[in-house]
């Protein structure tokens, strides 16, 4: 992976020494330039808790502080930030990976350690939310049969947040105005002071291109950073006066402040290009094109219909109202730079250089146009004089597909269908979907891939075979005697049903068995089976005479299930002992 | 759907028709059928443009032997686009049902800034600009001397146009404005002349009520129309300012001393031509004699905005000989320059008739009222004569002329009015001398005279028998109708008081008290967090906005609003605001949606839709009443009692509550659609006020929602909006259909009409 010069140190005070930190597979290695020195390290990823690191701009050189599980700290001086941050990446990437996969086994060990609060609270509040769930982790999970890991193992999905690790979401911007900032006063004397932060500096770059544009220009060449936003200040002061003539005058005297008080022409011209690409429906500079009544001085002017501005002095007024649009327009554009630094300039020039590529994006879109039509046209439609036309769509997200296919079922018994013209409309369905891969095939592909209507089609259908099928089981009287047990024996046999489904689940993935860890899983998870099995036994006899022999057809097939799991068990076992017998008779044979 | 209103066979695009629709164009046929004006008045959000354009597209073809033309009249270039984008819905679906004989031809027409493809003309700033910068590549007199002189610039588009000569002609379709300029670049032909050419073949003309009712526009584009034209003016609430701003012009310090420069530059432009071509002149002085103040044959190139008087007023007769040479009309001409800026230095307020301001003018600058009218021809031909193309630079001296003009015509309807400085701002200095027109029927009075059917259609004519009094003409037809809901998916309240329970208004002496600021600023911010998507404010003023929005800022309630969405303003600059809005409807797209700020009487207010989620709530702060202290508002009050019989305060309660009905009714495009209104004045709980309102909107205004506080509105609000969120039928339950298929059509023929809709 990557190599960097580092100088590593246990503790702060600690000289250090130098070497060569690599990041590889799974770990952090430091080999030291000194072959002699005994400061070589390895640290698993899995182990570093937490990192620290200082920040560019204070007076500390660039170290990267990271403390594993045992809260030891190994402290690392880079050669610059770039470095570091670089570094700094890569392990948090690396943390987010082995984090994902607390299967490794690495991680088992520590891995109730390693879980965060936060993971902790989501398989609470999924519990919390799924009575049936929350027994079978008591019986299973609390009396050892699995462990807390084995069991959510299989429910990844429930705990849903897969989607969200994985892609760095970028972070909007806050909806508020920054140019509001508030200088804060000491009270006793006239200075005031301005706290920006990294995030302000990204927004007044955004708002302000022309700010944007001076910072490349002067910063450091013609003045520091603290001077450059010194004057910006004053300029907004100036602003906020309202005191316009004051701002011209100033202006004149100082070059530089005018930058910041003059209407912004970068601005102008960016909105030059946008209103060519706006929304015909709404474009309402294209009227002011074709109005020759109020042609200069034409029309009426002072009858109070519209009320006159303030006369302007010219070029040092802007207005609130203009700042909020521009804030509200950046908002909405969103971070659109991955830049996570803290150095203005680069922020500056990054700003720049998207903002020339979307202008070159304006001049050559003909896309863009085309789309402009469309929505035209979309707009012109009246939506509820005409029959709907495409049916919406929405991804679909089921957590728990029984409770989809339950909700589908009273649909189909609203629609009574014979079975025979079910079979046609599957057959039918699947033909269409087979149709219309074959037209992939000649044609290609083509957009949509499938087309909704077909999709929808199968789709349907397959549910309503699926949800017709339980629902014609649940006629069955079989099912319906089990409406006829006392309420305490229904709920024991569902029970037993679900929390023996759960345990072969785990039982037939644990084969083939490859290590004793397992090994010992498939022993535990066989012992709790045949409790189940003994207690089904119980059940069997405890329940009245007359519902026994519909309880045992009932239970039949749970008992089979584990009297296949029994026998694999054995023969495994058995497996496992002649070749256990053998292997070391071979050994006893090699050593003779 | 194809069904029959008595003998027309109508085409009508959808499958299905709601009952106003339909009664709608039942009404509209027979005024068709009786030549006839009428005044039609529809919610909005009921489908009025396409009833329209379906019905009068049907009857056409149901008349082969005599063909109308229609000739749609928006308010505004995007609705133009809009217009013409249902247009092509309809007119595919009477293509697939009737094959080539539907075919027709259908076009927007604009001006050259919104319809040039000329990238360098494009360059030019503003619209006059282009015009000039056209004009300075196309009129006759430049392309001549480009024959001799190759460096002179020309227009591809337009040379190209020229040499297909009549061959240049749109194949049959619907053009918007974006398709005529894509056939222009595509043939390379200039949209802009290829249009206005082909204007005298359509079937379908849309363009913006000016080119009809302002003489200036109408004079050069409008001429040639037949008498066998169906005129509508959509959206026609506010047409009698429209008609009133077409016949007004004013005056002001910088006008007259553009005006001094232009007189300079045409002076020094009048030796030039004595030196090296003195013929030209004398030409142009024996035309002049002749009595034609203009050449006939005036190539399309050449022409320059038309008289702005109107075309029955404009003499034909001779240029009287004091302003036959040219340097003595320039003399006329400083001399009234002269004349107005002495006037401007008044130091109070004056108010003068026509009359008495031309006889004072023809006592103290020699200038008689005959001569003055002929300002605008004479201008126009001496300009023609020297050759000026940058007519962009020579508009302050066409605006004295213009107003020169229109003072020597008209003596009546109009008044004159000087002001030293803007009534709200008396310290600022700013005089102006205006002549205003306080009659709208003058203006629109050749359009009734000329064509035999003109439609007059709003969401907004409440009351319906105002409009023929303003107007002066007689309706065959004259309707007003309500709207079927298929379910109330509007909901008007009328908010008098703050959560604190003190009464909230704009009235003059709360506006701005602080109380009610924030009472304003709370309502919003609660109702920020109820709403889902777009909320669009009105206010009654840019002064009383940019005042709120500034202490709101201060107070932090702005803040507050900003945590739930992003907010967006309405400014006077037409970019910025277009921009916002584009913004606003991408914000409403994804995300919280947002807030839209803007102002009754606004750009925004006149012609934007905030239907389905980009307006789920309207909120009208205060009742936008005119300033009721401006002169020009006060002659016009005053000419309207005396001429019509009109109370003031009548026509101010009318025109406030038709701002503040076109502001809210801008929430709904279909019956699928919902949205609330909110009215926050106490005023709206009176009910002289109210009763204006349109009757659409007050049939859905509960009493219990007469006088409502924010934490009752809030609730309110919160029980509307689930409601609306559930599924409903489409078609109407309780017996009440609210849409109708072919069969209840079918039906409805056999049965009549009243008994099913209703």
């Amino acid at each position: 992976m990557s190599d960097w010069q580092v100088k590593y140190k246990s503790t702060v005070k600690d000289r250090g020494a130098r070497g060569i930190l690599k990041l590889r597979e799974g770990m952090l290695l430091f080999v030291p330039n000194d072959p002699n020195s005994d400061s070589k390290l390895k640290v698993l990823t899995p182990n570093i808790k937490s990192q620290k690191y200082t920040k560019e701009g204070s007076n500390k050189p660039p170290w990267l502080n990271l403390t594993n599980k045992q809260a030891r700290s190994h402290i690392f001086e880079f050669e610059n930030y770039q470095d570091m941050h670089a570094c700094r990446a890569l392990i948090t990437k690396a943390l987010a990976k082995c984090e994902e996969e607390p299967n490794k086994p690495a991680a088992v060990l520590t891995s109730a350690e390693q879980l965060s609060i936060a993971d902790l609270e989501l398989r609470f509040k999924v519990l919390r939310e799924n009575s049936e769930l929350q027994r079978l982790h008591k019986e299973f999970v609390e009396t050892k049969v699995l462990t807390e890991d084995e069991f959510w193992a299989t429910r990844k999905k429930l705990l849903g947040k897969d989607s969200i690790r994985k892609s760095k979401q970028q972070v909007g911007l806050k909806s508020m105005m920054v140019s509001g900032i508030k200088p804060s006063t000491d009270g006793r004397t006239n200075r005031v002071t301005f706290n920006l932060t990294s995030e302000i500096i990204f927004q007044i770059f955004a708002e302000k291109p022309a700010v944007r544009q001076a910072f490349i220009n002067y910063v450091p060449s013609k003045m520091t950073e603290k001077d450059f936003w010194t004057k910006y200040f004053r300029a907004e002061y100036l602003y906020s006066t309202k005191n316009t003539a004051v701002a011209a005058a100033e202006a004149a005297e100082d070059e530089e402040l005018a930058v910041f008080l003059k209407p912004d022409e970068i601005l102008a011209q960016e909105a030059r290009q946008k209103i060519r690409r706006v929304d015909p429906t709404l474009d309402m500079e294209a009227d002011q094109g074709d109005d020759y009544t109020h042609l200069m001085d034409h029309g009426i002017q002072r009858d109070g219909t519209m009320d006159v501005v303030e006369p302007q002095n010219g070029q040092f007024r802007r207005s609130l109202l203009q700042d909020l649009n521009r804030h509200a327009a950046v908002v909405l554009e969103g971070r659109n730079i991955d830049v996570d630094s803290e150095d203005t300039r680069s922020v500056a020039e990054a700003l720049a250089r998207v903002k020339q590529v979307s202008k070159a994006d304006g001049e050559t879109t003909k896309d863009a146009n085309q789309e402009r039509l469309a929505r035209m046209s979309r707009v012109a439609e009246m939506e509820d004089l005409q029959a709907p036309q495409n049916f919406p769509l929405a991804p679909l997200s089921i957590k728990d597909p029984r409770d989809y296919f339950e909700s589908q079922q009273g649909n189909v018994v609203n629609e009574p269908r014979g079975a025979g013209t079910l079979k046609r409309n599957v057959h039918e369905a699947y033909g269409s979907l087979k149709e219309s891969i074959l037209e992939i095939r000649t044609k290609g592909l083509s957009d949509p891939l499938i087309k909704p209507e077909v999709a929808f089609e199968v789709f349907r259908s397959l549910t309503q075979t699926i949800s017709t099928a339980k629902n014609i089981i649940g006629k069955n009287p079989r099912e319906s005697f089990l409406d006829r047990l006392p309420k305490s024996t229904r709920d024991e046999v569902l029970h037993h049903w679900t929390s023996i489904q759960e345990l072969l689940k785990h039982f037939w993935s644990s084969y083939p068995i490859t290590t004793t860890y397992l090994h010992t899983k498939a022993g535990k998870l066989k012992d709790a089976m045949s409790n189940s099995y003994s207690q089904l036994e119980a059940m069997k006899e405890s329940v009245q005479s007359e519902l026994r022999h519909q309880l045992s057809l009932l239970v039949r097939p749970m008992q089979q299930a584990l009297d296949a799991a029994f026998q694999h068990y054995d023969a495994d076992l058995q497996r496992r002992a002649a070749k256990s017998a053998r292997g070391s008779a071979g050994e006893a044979n090699g050593s003779v | 759907m194809i069904f029959k209103i008595e003998d027309v066979t109508v085409y009508f695009p959808y499958d299905n028709i709601y009952p106003e629709q339909y009664e709608y164009m039942v009404e509209l046929k027979r005024a068709l059928d009786a030549k006839g004006h009428c005044l039609l008045e529809m919610p909005t959000g009921t489908g009025k443009t396409i009833a329209l354009l379906s019905l009068i597209t049907s009857y056409r073809l149901s008349r082969p032997d005599s063909p109308i033309k229609l000739v749609y009249c928006t308010r505004t270039v995007h609705e133009m686009e809009k217009t013409l984008g249902e247009l092509k819905i309809l007119h595919d679906y009477q293509l697939t049902h009737l094959g080539a004989q539907a075919k027709i031809l259908a076009l927007g027409l604009s001006s050259r800034k919104n319809l040039c493809v000329n990238s360098k003309v494009l360059a030019a700033e503003n619209r006059d600009s282009v015009d000039a910068a056209c004009r300075k590549r196309t009129a006759s007199w430049v392309r001549a001397l480009a024959a001799e002189n190759p460096n002179v610039q020309l227009c591809d588009y337009f040379e190209s146009y020229e040499k297909a000569a009549d061959n240049a002609l749109l194949p049959p379709g619907v053009y918007t404005l974006e398709d005529l300029r894509a056939f222009g670049k595509n043939r390379g032909w200039c949209p802009y002349f290829l249009a206005r050419h082909m204007v005298q073949f359509a079937n379908v003309i849309v363009y913006s009520y000016q080119y009809l009712l302002d003489p200036k526009v109408a004079g050069i584009i409008s001429k040639e129309l037949q008498k066998e034209s169906v005129i509508v003016f959509d959206e026609a609430h506010n047409i009698d300012n429209v008609c009133i701003e077409a016949l007004s012009v004013s005056v002001r310090r910088v006008t007259l001393e553009g005006a001094n420069r232009n007189l300079n530059k045409i002076r020094q432009e009048i030796d030039r031509f004595k030196a090296t071509d003195a013929g030209r002149l004398r030409a142009e002085y024996n035309r002049l004699i002749e009595g034609l103040a203009l050449r006939g044959d005036l190539s399309g190139t050449d022409q320059w905005l038309a008289n702005p008087a109107l075309p029955n007023d404009i003499l034909k007769e001779a240029v009287p000989g004091n302003i036959r040479r040219a340097e003595h009309f320039v003399h006329v001409l400083r001399r009234l320059l002269q004349y107005l800026g002495g006037r401007l230095d008044t130091e109070n307020v004056e108010k003068e008739s026509p009359v008495s301001f031309v006889s004072s003018l023809n006592s103290q600058a020699g200038i008689e009222q005959k001569t003055l009218k002929f300002c605008y021809d004479r201008l126009h031909s001496l300009m023609m004569t020297l050759e000026i193309t940058d007519t962009d630079e020579f508009l302050p001296i066409q605006t004295v002329c213009d107003f020169a003009t229109l003072v020597g015509t008209y003596a009546r309807g109009f008044s004159i009015i000087i002001e030293p400085y803007d009534e709200r701002m008396p310290h600022i200095p700013d005089p102006i001398l205006q002549l205003s027109c306080h009659d709208a029927s003058l203006a629109i009075k050749p359009v009734f005279d000329r064509f035999q059917s003109v439609v007059i259609t709003s969401g907004t004519l409440s009351p319906i028998d105002l409009y023929p009094r303003l107007l002066s003409f007689n309706p065959v037809v004259s309707r007003s109708f309500k709207m079927s809901m298929t379910r109330d998916c509007i909901c008007p309240m009328v908010l008098t008081r703050g959560s604190d329970q003190l009464p909230v208004s704009t009235k003059f002496d709360m506006r701005s008290d602080p109380g009610v600021v924030r009472n304003y600023g709370k309502l919003l911010v609660e109702m920020v967090s109820v709403v889902p998507d777009g909320v669009v404010c009105f206010f009654v003023s840019y002064s009383y906005m940019d005042g709120i929005i500034a202490t709101w800022n201060e107070t932090g309630i702005l803040k507050e609003i900003t945590q739930q969405k992003l907010v967006f303003f309405e400014t006077q600059d037409v970019v910025e605001t277009t921009l916002a809005l584009d913004n606003y409807r991408r914000a409403c797209d994804c995300g919280r949606g947002a807030v839209f700020f803007s102002v009754a009487r606004g750009k925004v207010a006149e012609g934007i839709d905030f239907d389905r989620h980009y307006g789920r709530l309207v909120v009208m702060f205060g009742v936008p009443f005119q300033y009721t202290l401006s002169k020009i508002l006060l002659a016009r009050l005053e000419y309207l009692r005396d001429t019509f019989q009109i109370k003031e305060g009548d026509f101010l309660t009318f025109d406030a509550l038709r701002q503040a009905a076109q502001c809210v009714g801008r929430v709904i495009r279909s019956k699928a659609d919902y949205g609330m209104m909110i009215f926050a004045d106490k005023r709206y709980s009176r009910h002289d006020k109210r009763s204006k309102l349109p009757g659409w909107i007050l049939s859905h205004l509960r009493d219990a929602h007469l006088n409502l506080s924010t934490d009752m509105a809030i609730h309110i609000a919160r029980e509307f909006l689930r409601k609306m969120a559930q599924p409903y039928d489409k078609t109407g339950t309780m017996g009440r259909k609210t849409l109708l298929t072919q069969e209840d059509l079918e039906k409805m023929a056999e049965t009549g009409v009243q008994d099913m809709v209703y």
